[in-house]
This record gives structure tokens, C-alpha cells and sequence, in this order.
């Protein structure tokens, strides 16, 4: 099986005064080397689905597989270690810890899995950082860079421990259009080039147009028939 | 785990003055809780020192605790005896050479016999009440400080013989004797002597100052009509610790009741306990307002990293490690404290132990607070502000490992 993710009525209810229903009855599956867009109106639960892909949340009913593995009787320490070795998560804001230097903040992840020596980590995250450009800025601190160089060193985080997959929560959504243009560049250059899976959450029509497969939220379910998919390019 | 210690080191840099001010708080804590136990253990040491100096660590006094095994007990299976108590027979120590020689063999220390017996001293019409107490010099000597205390002549003064007594000054006073002057002593039995005062001592206690008098044990045992006999064997050992053991052992072999100091101070040891029992309510007390000083900045960071607690459990740091990273903070604090509390207390025990003062009343006395320098006050102020900073720093900390991510990230987009 080589689906990175699959789902079956995926379900989430957030029970307040009011239940209210943030994604339903989502069944679909997600292989390697796909490049992903899940659009739809505000409120219609992309965020929603995009953190039950990524184990951050967990579903009310409906049954998840990562990797092949069935999430929901986990602990959370063994979701948090999926979550370290094989999803790297990109959001709206760049969310480094403004603490650390561009370099740091991508050997994070890393240090926290411990498979690589010190030198080594320190090696990778310079290289991933040149290779998204960032070549000059890697002893700064997030403060003093801009937003379009905070995003590249957040998907160089997303990147730190070679994840499978890459999921990106509106990863443009608060930058202007070249800057959103070089970071999309990049996640499909991610596809294309290192073989990764990338599902992004855009609300961007023309961006999400460009990617090889769509999934349309309507009040959090998937859009009828799913007239907006397109077959897989193999 | 390094990297958890790194990002809480950057935590705490990052609040550097609220920080300073919490650690400052814990070092004021654990400073003057160690000054405080220098104080209270010098204080007590100091009482306990002087106990021991002018009391004999070991007393064997011709009493028993205990009746005599009945001959009937030896007789016969069962037997049972009501209302048995020990004989008053205040004969005298039996055998004392035996007794002497007995315990001089195995005791760890020095030790005296004496006679005791009451008696009335008469100088130009007065009488006072006395005990009057027979004692070789050349042992007593080493086992009570009474050398020292001799306001005019000297304690050798007994061992040059002759009918020579030394009393306290207090009672002199009230004889209106003074040195050189002869008195006399009429003991219970009835007897007579007449003594020269040759020695005058002032212990500070006015019981004895008051109602003891010194003269050789043959004088004491011409005056009790006792020929060779003691009724008083005390002992001063090497280590006064050791006294329980000694006097157990003694009153086991001698048969005559062997009080140790401990037994004898028993309730003022007690007192002692209770004190120290107050003393460490109080030092927690303290290191707990330390602890609220802590958790309040814990919190505080807990609340404004909380994007970087959602961001690192989304990276996959599972939820303990942020447990821990923010239980290390609290300690991180805390430590930082004790050790500026070690140089505050330390600072303060020295400059405790410079003043000087007199006491008033004698007025020629200058004294220094007692102080008690140990390790082990550190260590246990230490211990208590870690403890309540590990409190103070695991309540925030359990709340900030259940932050859900979602929430946080969800509401920052």
C-alpha cells in the first residue's frame, strides 16, 4: 500500500453549547508524490481536515491511516513521534521560535529526533536553507527577515527530518504575490523534484488550479461528486 | 533533553528581570533561612555545651530504680509480689574500690567519687542550709569545671589538706564569711567541724553559689560518720554522646541507679526539638512565598509561549517534554537562587558572628552570638527551595502540556 494517508468517514465535532460540525464523512486517500490542494469557502473546514491529516486533532468518528498505520488508538506521544519522523506542517504564519537563529529553528526538529550527529544536523540545515534560497541569512533571527524568508525557513523546518508529507495550511496566505509565488514554486518543486507529498489548504483558486489534484470542501464534506478532481498524472 | 534545557535557558534569559527578581526572592529565602539555622543550631549547641560542661555526663548515685530480686522469686516459679519497691537504704556506694576500679577499667573518660550529705553551715551566729560534698581534688579536677569559677583563691587549695572548705559566693554573703575566715559544720548526724574558708567560686547558677561547700572526701566521710564510703560516682567521658550507652551499662552491672545528661535534661531537650520543629515550619514557610514567586513567572512565560508550545507539539515534541521543559525552568530559577542565597547566608552568618556584646547584668562578660557553621544548613535550605520550586514550576507546566495545538494555531490564523 503506498497511500501516505487514507480515511474513512472522517468526522469531527466540536461539542460546545451548540455541536457544531467542522468536517464530515470524509473518505479519501492520499499516495506519495501528490500535490494536493483542498480549497472551499471560509468555514468549510479545510483547516479542520488538514489538522486530523495531521494528527493534531483528533476525529470524532471515521477511521485514519498515516503511513499505513491506524492513528486512533495511539497515545499521544506516539502521534507526536509520527508527527516528528513523517509530517512536516507549514501554517499561515511562520510560528520559528523567535529565540533561535534561521539555522536553529531547523535543527529543532531534528535534534528532538536525534538520528543525525550534531555536526551533521547542523550541516543539513544549512543546506536546506541554501537550497531555498536563504544562503545569507542563516544566523539570523526571525525578527530580522522578512515574511517571504521566514515562510522558506519555516518549509525548511517542515523539511528538517525528511518527511514524506507536507502539509501546508494556507502557506501563502499572508504574503504578497511575488513572495507567494516563490513559496508555491518551491512546494511544488518539493513534489516534483524531492518526491515528497504536499497537501495545501489554499482559498486561492488560480494556485490550487496549478496543482495536480483538488479537493473541495462545502460545510465540511467533500464536494458532491468531486467534479473539481482530476485523475492522477502517472 | 539538551535541547529542552536550551529552550528553557532562552525562556528565562528572555524575562531577564522578572527572572532576577524570583530568583532574588528564593536567594532572600534561602539566605536567611541558612542564618537562621546558624543561629538556632549555635544557640542550642551553645546551651547543650554548657549542660554538658557543668553537669557530670554520667551520675551514679547510691538509689536504686528498681526492688531487689525477692528471695521468694528465687524460691519458688510463680510468686506473685505487689506494691515492691526499692529499700531507702542510703548507705553509701558498696565496695566503691571494686565499683571504681570496675568502671575505671572500661569507661572512655574520667571520673570522680564524692560523698554528699546535707548539713548546716554556722559563721558569727547565722546558719545556712548546705550540701555539703566531699571530693578527692586531684580527680574531681577532671570531672567539673568548677576550677574556673573561683573568684578569690584557687580550687588546689583543698588538695594542700587540712580542714580547708571552699563555698560560693553567694553564700559567703549571706554568712557574711570571707576568705580566710573559719566556719563551721554541723552535718545530720550531729558532728561538728570547723573549716577554713580557703576559696570562694561563682558558677552563675545561685542554687549552687548558694548551697554548695567543698571539702576532701575524709572530711565528708568524718562528718557523715561513714568511714570509706561514697554515695556519688561522676563521670565525665570522652564523648558525651556516648553517656546512654555507659550509664545503661553501669546501672546493669552496679545495680545502683546511673543517670545519663541526656536523661536528666530530658525535658529540655524536648524543648529543643520543638524548637527546631518551628524553626523548619518557618523556613518553609518562607521558601513557599519564594515558590509563589516562581510559579507567577512560570505562569506568565506559560501563557506567552503558548504559540511556541502549540508550534513545537505540531514539530512533534510529545506533551511531556513540554512538561519538562517548563518543571526545568522552575528549577533552572530555583537553583539560581540557592546558590545566591548560599552567598547571601553565608555573607549574613559572617557578619552574625562579628557582633559582640556585653551582658549587662555582670557587665564583665563580652559575648558573641553563638553561631553553628554546617554544610547541612545549605544543603537543607537548598532542598526546600528546589522542592517548592519544582511545585511552583509543575503546576504551570501541567497546564501549558495539555495546550492543544489547534486551539492556539487556529486562533492565531
Amino acid at each position: 500500500m503506498s497511500n501516505l494517508i487514507e480515511t474513512r468517514n472522517l468526522t469531527r465535532i466540536l461539542h460546545e453549547t451548540v455541536p457544531v460540525t467542522l468536517v464530515k464523512d470524509i473518505t479519501l486517500a492520499i499516495g506519495e508524490r501528490e500535490f494536493v490542494a483542498v480549497t472551499g469557502p471560509s468555514g468549510s473546514g479545510k483547516s479542520s481536515l488538514l489538522y486530523l491529516l495531521g494528527l493534531l486533532d483528533r476525529p470524532t468518528e471515521g477511521t485514519l491511516f498515516v503511513a499505513g498505520r491506524e492513528t486512533e488508538g495511539m497515545s499521544e506521544a506516539e502521534r507526536a513521534a509520527i508527527r516528528l519522523s513523517t509530517i512536516g506542517f507549514v501554517f499561515q504564519f511562520h510560528f520559528l521560535l523567535p529565540e533561535f537563529t534561521a539555522r536553529e529553528n531547523v535543527e529543532i526538529p531534528m535534534r528532538r529526533l536525534a538520528k543525525l550527529s550534531r555536526p551533521a544536523m547542523r550541516e543539513r540545515a544549512g543546506e536546506l536553507l541554501r537550497s531555498l534560497g536563504l544562503g545569507d541569512h542563516l544566523d539570523k533571527r526571525p525578527d530580522q527577515m522578512s515574511g517571504g524568508q521566514r515562510q522558506r525557513v519555516a518549509v525548511a523546518r517542515a523539511l528538517a527530518n525528511d518527511p514524506p508529507l507536507i502539509l501546508a495550511d494556507e502557506p501563502t496566505g499572508s504574503l504578497d504575490s511575488r513572495n507567494s509565488e516563490q513559496v508555491f514554486t518551491i512546494l511544488e518543486a518539493l513534489v516534483r523534484e524531492r518526491g515528497k507529498t504536499v497537501v495545501a489548504v489554499t482559498h486561492d483558486l488560480d494556485m490550487a488550479a496549478r496543482m495536480d489534484r483538488r479537493l473541495h470542501l462545502i460545510d465540511g464534506m467533500l464536494d458532491g461528486n468531486l467534479p473539481t478532481e482530476t485523475p492522477k498524472p502517472d | 533533553m539538551r535541547l529542552i534545557f536550551e529552550i528553557a535557558l532562552t525562556h528565562i534569559a528572555g524575562r531577564g528581570r522578572q527572572t532576577l527578581v524570583a530568583a532574588f526572592g528564593v536567594a532572600i529565602g534561602v539566605g536567611f533561612s541558612i542564618a537562621m539555622a546558624a543561629l538556632m543550631q549555635g544557640g542550642q549547641d551553645d546551651f547543650v555545651r554548657q549542660l554538658v560542661d557543668t553537669m557530670p555526663h554520667v551520675q551514679i548515685t547510691d538509689e536504686q530504680r528498681t526492688a531487689r530480686r525477692q528471695p521468694a522469686e528465687d524460691a519458688f516459679d510463680v510468686v506473685a509480689i505487689a506494691g515492691l519497691r526499692p529499700r531507702d537504704d542510703r548507705r553509701g556506694i558498696i565496695n566503691p574500690t571494686a565499683a571504681l576500679s570496675w568502671l575505671r577499667a572500661w569507661i572512655p573518660g574520667r571520673l570522680a567519687p564524692s560523698l554528699k550529705l546535707q548539713g548546716v553551715i554556722r559563721y558569727s551566729g547565722r546558719e545556712v542550709g548546705a550540701s555539703v560534698i566531699g571530693v578527692e581534688p586531684t580527680v574531681e579536677v577532671g570531672v567539673s569545671p568548677i576550677v574556673e569559677d573561683f573568684r578569690q583563691g584557687s580550687f588546689s587549695a583543698l588538695a594542700v589538706g587540712g580542714n580547708n572548705v571552699l563555698i560560693g559566693d553567694t553564700m559567703a554573703n549571706r554568712l557574711g564569711a570571707g576568705l580566710g575566715d573559719t566556719i563551721t559544720v554541723v552535718s545530720a548526724q550531729g558532728l561538728t567541724r570547723n573549716f577554713k574558708i580557703a576559696g570562694l567560686f561563682h558558677t552563675g547558677s545561685t542554687a549552687r553559689d548558694e548551697g554548695e561547700a567543698y571539702v576532701l572526701l575524709k572530711n565528708a566521710q568524718i562528718l557523715s560518720e561513714r568511714p570509706n564510703a561514697i554515695n556519688e560516682i561522676r563521670i565525665k567521658l570522652d564523648d558525651p554522646n556516648g553517656a546512654p550507652l555507659v550509664a545503661q551499662r553501669a546501672e546493669a552491672e552496679l545495680g545502683y541507679k546511673a543517670v545519663a545528661w541526656q536523661e536528666a535534661n530530658e525535658s529540655i531537650l524536648e524543648a529543643l526539638v520543638v524548637r527546631n520543629v518551628i524553626m523548619y515550619t518557618v523556613v518553609g514557610a518562607i521558601l513557599l512565598v519564594a515558590g509563589f514567586g516562581i510559579f507567577n513567572i512560570i505562569s506568565t512565560i506559560t501563557h506567552e509561549k503558548a504559540r511556541d508550545i502549540a508550534i513545537m507539539k505540531s514539530l512533534g515534541f510529545p506533551a511531556g517534554d513540554m512538561r519538562r521543559l517548563f518543571l526545568l525552568e522552575g528549577l533552572a530559577i530555583g537553583a539560581a537562587g540557592s546558590v545566591g542565597g548560599w552567598l547571601i547566608g553565608f555573607l549574613l552568618v559572617y557578619g552574625l558572628s562579628l557582633v559582640r556584646f556585653e551582658i549587662a547584668a555582670t557587665g564583665q562578660e563580652m559575648t558573641r552570638l553563638p553561631i553553628a557553621w554546617s554544610v547541612l544548613h545549605y544543603v537543607i535550605a537548598s532542598a526546600f527551595a528546589l522542592g517548592s520550586a519544582a511545585v511552583a514550576g509543575y503546576l504551570p507546566a501541567r497546564r501549558a502540556a495539555r495546550v492543544n495545538p489547534v486551539d492556539i494555531i487556529r486562533g492565531a490564523t
